[in-house]
């Protein structure tokens, strides 16, 4: 029998994947790791970890590893959480494996980009089980409905790996790849202060989240979790705004499931407006501020 | 301590590759090649341990055609001091390609195997991880900043929202991000230099077929263009009319 295991982080993540799980119509049950159970998904069981915070991925792979053994589709939320452990449990299961997918063809063929998107490749996959980072916007939203059995699960952790340090993002804002709208900021922004004055500004204005492309963080104007492309997140905002920036592959690779795109840009020639829904040739320094005077205010 | 770098030849990241029309494969005519920029930042982060600390010694592995011999003389002129070929046509998924690599592993014990977090051909993000497992070593992954003592790697790596940092004993693995370090440019000497290092060929030491194939490769739809705005004015009153905002 068919059957997949949903792996999720947190409750969110969940409601997240099930978009996945519930297109792929196989019965599921869902891992979830941290967090109160979400259980209205339509899974048959919510097995919860109930951990405070999420240990190395050599821990967590040893202990999915044990839980896996009658599911034939594995799948996560594409993340860099998701990327550091399911690719391990592959490895332990010697098990194949889809990155980013896309869409559905059948129950062992999938899509999914290459080459920062510029490429779909439909691949089709023999072995069981197969696993899978998903790419949720594709997807229809979940149903919420019924209400799954609950089971605790005290999980197996082994491993070596030691945390010594972590620290999370700054600021209330919403998480990138969640955000309703997201206002992306590029090399143009002189500093970092500036940076978190116009595209932080303008973010908070719409209450959406704030991005930026690689040359803004590699030139200190951003930090690092800020970063969208083919090497940073991907979003899938109703509304993306990309200040200064020119459009590269690696950037719109991670903008490309956005509904509305608008760019500000003073060079009329850039890329960006090639896939832009709406374009502005404008400098960015005015047109943020006027934009925070006439957009309505979240 | 021993350093193991696995790096891949991939078309040059800022060129458009796009696929045949019959979805068959990549039109990879007039497309120059070069070596996986997260590897190249991996073979960069050896060279400077091996700056700083003398006993270090680098070897570069490429599984690949043998035209992949020009990216491990790259390797070997930005400072590495030993390459090897796994020379093959095979078409190789990620699994394939970490079992073959595990088997490189198993014979030349390194304490650290440090590679690109992704191919940035197929962007699979798998074999580090999947090598590490059947290792049974430690793993970071997108490292920022790589600290090597005795005994052990400290590792600040990039997570979803933030950093952590971990401390992995050896033999570990590491693969890179872009923040770790910028390669360096390869100045003549360096060159002239690799052309006396030792490259050696190889045969593959296992036999996995793939388990994932490509069916097919298409371009993706392309967004429908849309249209410029002359004012912020108009740009908002757009937004109202799409339904984007109130
Ligand atoms: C392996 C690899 C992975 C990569 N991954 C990513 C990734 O994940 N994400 C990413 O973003 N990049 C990535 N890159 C980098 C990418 O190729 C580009 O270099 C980068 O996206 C460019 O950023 P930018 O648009 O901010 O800068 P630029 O290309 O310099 O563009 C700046 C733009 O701002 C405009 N401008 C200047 N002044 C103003 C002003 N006052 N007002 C309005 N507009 C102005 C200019 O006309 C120009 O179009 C990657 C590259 C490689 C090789
Ligand atoms: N053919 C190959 N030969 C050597 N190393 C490889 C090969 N393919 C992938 N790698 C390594 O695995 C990393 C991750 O690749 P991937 O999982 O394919 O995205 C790369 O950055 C390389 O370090």
């Amino acid at each position: 029998m068919s059957h997949l295991l949903l792996i999720a982080f947190d409750g969110a993540d969940a409601i997240q994947g099930a978009r996945f799980a519930q297109a792929l119509d196989l019965p599921f049950d869902i891992i979830q790791l941290t967090g109160e159970a979400v259980t209205d998904l339509g899974a048959r069981r919510v097995l919860t970890f109930g951990l405070p915070s999420l240990p190395p991925a050599d821990f967590l792979a040893h202990a999915l590893k044990d839980l896996v053994n009658e599911s034939t589709h594995i799948a996560a939320v594409s993340a860099m959480r998701s990327k550091d452990v399911l690719p391990r449990l592959a490895g332990l299961l010697d098990a194949p494996m889809v990155t980013d997918v896309l869409k559905i063809v059948s129950k062992d063929t999938f899509v999914r980009p290459m080459l920062a998107g510029s490429v779909l490749a439909t691949v089709q996959v023999s072995g069981s089980p197969i696993l899978m980072t998903v790419r949720p916007a594709g997807f229809p939203e979940a149903v919420r409905s019924g209400s799954s059995e609950v089971v605790h699960t005290k999980p197996q952790f082994a491993g070596t790996t030691r945390r010594v340090s972590a620290s999370a993002k700054q600021g209330g804002r919403p998480d990138l790849s969640q955000a309703g709208v997201v206002v992306s900021g590029g090399r143009p922004l002189k500093d970092a202060d500036t940076f978190e004055r116009l595209i932080g500004g303008l973010a908070d204005h719409l209450g959406g989240a704030a991005g930026a492309t690689r040359a803004a963080v590699d030139s200190g104007i951003a930090s690092n979790e800020l970063q969208v492309g083919q090497t940073g997140k991907v979003v899938a905002p109703n509304l993306y705004l990309a200040c200064g920036i020119s459009g590269s592959t690696q950037h719109m690779a991670g903008i490309k499931d956005s509904k509305v795109i608008v760019a500000i840009n003073t060079d009329g020639d850039a890329p960006i407006f090639e896939i832009a829904d709406l374009g502005l040739v404008m400098d960015l320094y005015e047109a943020i501020p006027q934009l925070m005077e006439k957009m309505p205010k979240a | 301590m021993k350093v193991l770098v696995p790096i891949k030849r991939v078309p040059d990241p800022y060129a458009k590759v796009k696929p045949l029309a019959d979805g068959s494969g990549l039109d990879l005519s007039g497309i120059k090649f070069d070596i996986n920029p997260f590897d190249e930042i991996a073979v960069e982060e050896a060279v400077r341990m091996k700056e700083r600390d003398a006993s270090v010694s680098i070897v570069a592995v490429s599984i690949g055609g043998a035209e992949t011999e020009e990216q491990l003389r790259k390797a070997l002129a930005m400072g590495a001091d030993e390459a090897i070929l796994i020379e093959t046509t095979d078409a190789l998924d990620p699994r394939a390609i970490a079992a073959e690599l595990a088997a490189l592993v198993n014979d030349l014990q390194p304490d650290v195997v440090l590679m690109g977090k992704q191919a940035t051909d197929e962007d699979n993000n798998q074999v580090g991880q999947r090598l590490a497992a059947k290792l049974g070593w430690p793993q970071a992954t997108f490292a920022s900043k790589v600290s090597p003592a005795e005994g052990n790697v400290t590792v600040e790596r990039e997570t979803d929202d933030g950093g952590e940092t971990l401390l992995l004993k050896t033999p570990c693995l590491i693969t890179t991000d872009l923040r770790l370090n910028e390669p360096r440019y390869i100045a003549l000497p360096g060159i002239i230099k690799a052309r006396s290092k030792p490259l050696s060929k190889r045969e593959r030491a296992t036999s996995l077929e793939p388990q994932v194939k490509t069916l097919n490769l298409e371009a993706p739809p392309a967004r429908a263009g849309g249209r410029k705005v002359g004012s912020v004015d108009e740009l908002v009153d757009a937004l109202k009319e799409m339904g984007v905002i109130a």
